[in-house]
């Protein structure tokens, strides 16, 4: 009863939020605009982050890695190829699951800390390795690939505005981004899912349970580089440009931040994540070049000791303080185990 | 073959600045088993501090001894403040930790000292009769100072007392505390002496390579590289490792790929490494009981 009537809610709710994004890019500018499609793509680079790094517990400091190999194939297919920007995604989609894919066998042997070493280590190589003169024909070297904005296929004009590149864009990347979180939704809360979580928790366990590890594992790097890959090829077309500088390991603790920010193992928590690696930048600009990275990092370390559950969780236990009834129990499934300090390590601490 | 001795001399002298990196990383993982990822940033800070007090009219090495006082303070500091509420927390929370330490020292480092390349002074005169064909002035020095710190070192820890704590403290924890070793301030003193081999090593290196906030971060690879290769558990196999992984940087980049690829012989070596022989060269493989 209370179910039905809650799913009712949902429905109406989302169709409002719908309609709600299709009317915004006609609200702002166009420059916002560009920023709401950034904050799209971001969503799906930290969702595929996130599957990797909050579901799976495999640590990737490397992904803007996967995003800037997405976002090259995009731009040399429209550029050298000449395919239109929407076939662009499913090449590099299956391209970044096949390098993620890949990168997840070595993964295998690498735990924790290890494997994060091996992922940043690829962070720090992809630039120099984009530069690379033998490829130069193709990756356009150190100024990279400049593009145009794909133009939209019909004139339209609404609320006085029309419909420039980039709202064009906006509708596209907003149609991708609402595909890309429907698949990561049915596959996280599923039996694959669960079976993600399970190896996160225990791994022991998980594989007596009769998960096969190592095919999960690096099916898991796969995904979550295709998700990254998907976000970059995007962003090639939303940003008309490609450029070695762009991909920096930087951007890959970027997205880390995003995943931290929005919560591990959250989906909803993605957006979150996004829009905070968007728009914070944009006010810490205005007092010096490097004060982003600084509130960046004060925001990483602080919200390990305070909110090891990021913006999800604290909206998770909002709700679960309005209504117990109805989602007490959800927390704890989907928290993942993470925590400033084990009760029985109290002892060992204090000397 | 000049040219070849030529390069594997500058590769010595690059390895010497990764085995001190691959120490201070290898110094942390002994007692933490972590991987400090922000050991390069740190070290690059350190150097800052070393550039401003030369700048203010220090002599090089009164800046020299007060710049690896003050880091390692800072990296006992860090370690009290920042680290000490995480000790035993899981592997992602430390991570994380260690990521934003790195982003803050980073960012701090742009906005007090700017983000335009600086040249830093070498203590080595140009023109003495040390410096050979293959051998400049400075990397010979280099080269020495880094050996003082690694014998150091090692008589640190073979024959102090703190010494002899801190490898009670980094091998068997419990036990160390029972016979009243204070082992969390172990942990401490580590940290700051990781983080004054670093401010050494950054120190050295940016003649080289000049100074700006982003100097070590390939460096930093390098000498994951080399503590890898060497077996994260052995100081010994970390030096080796940084001497092999200098030579070998030179040698391939000069006659086999080019200079443009040089952090992707990093990566090759660390994934390789890590894949084939996760214990490295020299450590000594880990059984873990289920």
């Amino acid at each position: 009863m209370n179910d039905i009537a809650n799913r009712k809610w949902v429905w109406i709710g989302g169709l409002v939020l719908l309609a709600a994004l299709c009317v915004l890019p006609f609200l702002v500018k166009n420059f916002r605009v560009f920023q709401f499609n950034m904050v799209m793509i971001y969503a799906i680079a930290v969702l595929g982050l996130n599957i990797l790094t909050g579901y799976n517990g495999q640590i990737s400091l490397g992904h803007g890695a996967f995003y800037a190999i997405g976002a090259y194939i995009a731009a040399i297919l429209m550029d050298r190829a000449g395919i239109p920007y929407w076939s662009t995604l499913p090449v590099a989609a299956l391209a970044c699951f096949v390098f993620g894919y890949l990168m997840g066998f070595p993964a295998l042997r690498l735990g924790g800390h290890y494997l994060a070493l091996a992922t940043f280590a690829l962070a720090l190589a992809v630039p120099q390795m984009l530069k690379y003169k033998a490829i130069e024909g193709w990756t356009g070297g150190v100024q990279g690939i400049v593009l145009s904005k794909p133009e939209p296929p019909f004139e339209f004009s609404f609320l006085g505005q029309p419909l420039s590149s980039d709202r064009w864009l906006y509708f596209y990347i907003l149609f991708v981004t609402l595909i890309m979180f429907l698949i990561a939704w049915r596959l996280l809360r599923g039996r694959v899912g669960r079976a993600l979580v399970a190896i996160r928790d225990h791994p022991i366990a998980a594989s007596a349970m009769g998960i096969n590890l190592p095919v999960y594992k690096s099916l898991a790097f796969g995904v979550s580089a295709a998700f990254t890959g998907v976000a970059g090829a995007l962003s090639a077309a939303a940003v008309a440009f490609v450029s070695p500088d762009s991909f920096t390991s930087f951007l890959s603790i970027t997205f880390l931040v995003g995943v931290v920010v929005g919560g591990l193992a959250s989906i909803p928590g993605a957006i979150a994540g996004a829009i905070f690696i968007q728009f914070v930048p944009n006010f810490a600009d205005e007092i010096s070049k490097s004060a982003p990275w600084a509130i960046y990092g004060i925001f990483l370390i602080l919200l390990m000791y305070l909110m090891p559950e990021g913006t999800a969780g604290l909206f998770r236990r909002i709700w679960a303080r309005l209504r117990p009834s109805s989602s007490g129990t959800k927390t704890a499934e989907t928290a993942p185990a993470i925590s400033t300090a084990a009760p029985q390590s109290v002892g060992g601490s204090q000397s | 073959m000049e040219a070849l001795f030529h390069q594997i001399f500058a590769g010595i002298s690059n390895g010497v600045i990764y085995a001190s990196i691959g120490l201070a990383l290898v110094m942390i993982h002994q007692a933490t088993h972590h991987i400090n990822f922000a050991q390069g940033e740190m070290a690059t800070f350190s150097t800052f501090i070393a550039w401003a007090l030369v700048n203010s009219g220090w002599p090089y090495w009164g800046a020299f001894f007060a710049t690896v006082a003050v880091s390692f303070l800072g990296g006992l500091l860090i370690q009290r403040t920042i680290l000490k509420p995480v000790e035993k927390a899981p592997v992602l929370t430390n991570v994380i930790v260690f990521v934003g330490l790195l982003v803050i020292f980073n960012a701090v480092a742009g906005m007090i000292f700017d983000h335009t390349i600086k040249s830093f002074p070498s203590p080595f005169p140009k023109d003495t009769g040390i410096a050979t064909q293959y051998f400049s002035a400075h990397q010979f020095g280099s080269v020495a100072v880094m050996l003082v710190v690694l014998a150091a070192l090692y008589a640190f820890f073979r024959f102090t007392p703190i010494g002899l704590a801190m490898r009670a403290a980094a091998q068997n924890p419990d036990s160390a505390k029972l016979v009243g070793v204070r082992v969390s301030w172990m942990l401490g003193v580590g940290w700051g002496l990781a983080a004054a081999i670093g401010a050494v090593a950054g120190m050295m290196v940016a003649p080289i390579v000049f100074l700006d906030p982003n100097m070590m971060s390939g460096i930093l690879l390098y000498g994951f590289a080399a503590a890898l290769l060497g077996g994260i558990d052995n100081a010994w196999g970390a030096v080796i490792g940084g001497f092999i992984v200098g030579i070998l940087e030179n040698l391939l980049g000069a006659y086999v790929i080019g200079t443009e690829l040089k952090l992707t012989v990093a990566l090759i070596l660390i994934v390789g490494t890590l894949t084939l022989k996760p214990d490295g060269l020299f450590g000594k493989a880990v059984v873990t009981r289920v």
